[in-house]
């Protein structure tokens, strides 16, 4: 009862939102990178808010189902099939004992996210079933997938209300341009207004060098007022650090909990997600926002997805549809 | 002292706190007392914290507590009068073999120091070595106070594993190894003592604020408190003094 691992792609993890409250201690967070295309896909099985996912990124994994279940995919588009047949996203799939699911190479974004009715059998390890590579804890025996890895299923789940209803707009991650919007600080001060303005009105490009620990950015160098040596200091989910060579590098997933290079400013959280589906030659510019600003449109995604939430929970056109035929039939009939 | 704290913007989720910027028992004992405080008052929408030499980031969730809020909690909390230093120190003994095969460098850090390695042990074991903080690692330590004599530049050629317990020197700093890891410091001894442990109920032993002070031991002491270790009977010695 579960899945079976027949290719495991490039890096295929578990992840859930990850593992909060060990910071001080060192230990980084991990959790997904996209936090939204996570969202999505838990919310099209009303799966608890956190429950754990499989992450793909590069190229996607090809998953044999040993027990039915329901599914959903989201986030970039590996261009999924099932059984050979295109699989679509953004949707909730009904899956058979049998099926292989597939995935190919990413055709526009860089992370995939399956979510799974029948919850994935993983044991939770300080609050979270995320994959902590690095520490080699959490998710699936603390590592990426392998082929031939087995996952089971921890409940039978395969009826949801409404299930026709279960679809939404699929999010593009086709453009090439980004602007990412930023909160300025902690530490812009040591840069001065020329470092910033640099920052503010360049264009940066996204380099290979891009994975679940952060993105490198190839740009304008960025010039410090103050090169003295700063002492480390705890680092947020998309702060955006300026090491000595002047290049921006944007903290993920899988930063360390603390670092010693200043750091001009933070993405602001509902941009993350676009950053993380960005790829190599794609193009960024940053554009500063106030910190009330930021959270404003916070709220306003969560208010995004509580709509989402109640727009899979009613009938939908085709259902309705059938019932006003019904009923029109049966006027025929009195 | 308080005039110099600074509460900065790290983004729509953290605010960092800025106790000063030089690293000094002082300023990361108020960090300390700082942290222990925010637990204390069980501030709502504090996420979690990470304490640093001189800073205390805090992550907090926008769904609870707006910015402006929590900006003006932080400065209310860091203008109150913390006690420093009333309270009692915690130390962590921690057992080390030293030299031999469990510190294949500890003949080096004492010809580089002009010392015997019976002198090197008795300096390094001889103090208790406040936690500055956790990073780099999982229960990474960065200890202050390591004696001048003994300091010891990095390895030119870092080794591609040190084996989790591994006790070392870089430059002015000791430290233990939490997990296998490559690195580059010299190594002096080894402790049984998993300052680590994932599956333990409180994974990593110590916190910022609390001291390490290493005791020397031999090899059957070592065996015999790994032992203890893996059947999860170890229980770690902690001295409390004032």
């Amino acid at each position: 009862m579960g899945i079976r691992i027949i290719k495991a792609g490039m890096m295929t993890t578990v992840q859930d939102l990850g593992r909060t409250g060990y910071q001080s201690q060192g230990f980084p967070v991990a959790g997904v990178m996209d936090v939204r295309s996570f969202q999505i896909a838990n919310l099209l099985l009303d799966n608890p808010e956190n429950e754990a996912v499989l992450e793909f990124s590069l190229i996607g994994p090809t998953l044999e189902f040993t027990a039915g279940t329901l599914i959903a995919i989201t986030g970039g588009d590996f261009q999924p099939t099932i059984n050979g047949e295109p699989a679509p996203m953004y949707k909730a799939i009904d899956i058979h004992k049998g099926d292989v699911l597939k995935f190919g190479s990413a055709r526009t974004g860089s992370r995939g996210y399956i979510a799974f009715s029948s919850y994935l059998k993983i044991p939770v390890v300080m609050g979270s079933r995320c994959t902590n590579m690095k520490s080699s804890i959490g998710g699936f025996k603390g590592r990426k997938l392998q082929d031939g890895d087995y996952i089971g299923f921890r409940i039978k789940r395969r009826y949801l209300p409404f299930f026709l209803s279960r679809t939404l707009d699929i999010d593009e991650f086709n453009q090439e341009d980004t602007v990412l919007r930023v909160i300025m600080g902690p530490q812009d001060d040591l840069f001065g207004k020329q470092g910033i303005d640099i920052f503010l009105n360049s264009e940066y490009t996204v380099t290979s060098d891009f994975d679940r620990m952060g993105c490198r950015l190839e740009g304008p160098y960025i010039p410090r007022k103050d090169t003295a040596d700063m002492i480390s200091d705890g680092i947020a989910f998309g702060s955006i650090q300026v090491p000595a060579h002047g290049k921006p590098i944007i903290l993920l997933a899988d930063r360390q909990t603390t670092g010693g290079y200043p750091k001009i400013a933070t993405v602001a959280s509902v941009d993350i997600p676009w950053l993380v589906q960005r790829k190599p030659d794609h193009k960024i510019r940053f554009k500063a926002i106030s910190v009330q600003e930021a959270q404003r449109l916070y709220l306003e995604e969560l208010e995004e997805l509580n709509r989402m939430r109640k727009r899979i929970h009613q009938p939908c056109r085709e259902v309705l549809e059938c019932r006003q035929v019904s009923r029109r039939i049966r006027r025929l009939f009195p | 002292m308080q005039n110099n704290i600074r509460i900065l913007t790290a983004g729509d989720s953290s605010l960092l706190i800025e106790f000063g910027k030089e690293i000094s028992p002082e300023i990361n004992r108020k960090i300390a007392a700082t942290v222990q405080l925010m637990k204390e008052q069980h501030i709502e929408g504090v996420v979690d914290m990470i304490p640093a030499f001189c800073s205390l980031l805090i992550n907090y969730d926008p769904r609870v507590v707006r910015y402006d809020k929590m900006k003006k909690r932080l400065e209310s909390l860091v203008r109150m009068d913390i006690k420093v230093g009333a309270e009692k120190r915690r130390i962590f003994e921690i057992p080390v073999v030293y030299g031999g095969e469990y510190g294949p460098d500890l003949a080096a850090i004492a010809q580089h120091a002009g010392l015997s390695e019976a002198e090197v042990i008795n300096i390094h074991s001889s103090q208790d070595y406040l936690i500055y903080m956790l990073g780099f690692l999982p229960g990474f330590c960065y200890l202050g106070g390591l004696d001048e004599r003994i300091h010891t530049p990095r390895l030119a050629n870092p080794r591609l594993k040190i084996r989790a317990g591994s006790v070392g020197i870089g430059g002015s700093q000791t430290g233990i190894y939490p997990l296998d890891s490559p690195g580059g410091w010299q190594l002096m001894g080894m402790t049984p003592v998993k300052t680590y442990d994932p599956d333990r109920e409180v994974p990593i032993l110590v916190e910022a604020g609390n001291y390490i002070r290493f005791v020397p031991v031999d090899e059957a002491e070592y065996h015999r408190i790994q032992e203890l270790v893996d059947s999860g009977d170890y229980q770690c010695v902690i001295h409390e003094e004032v």
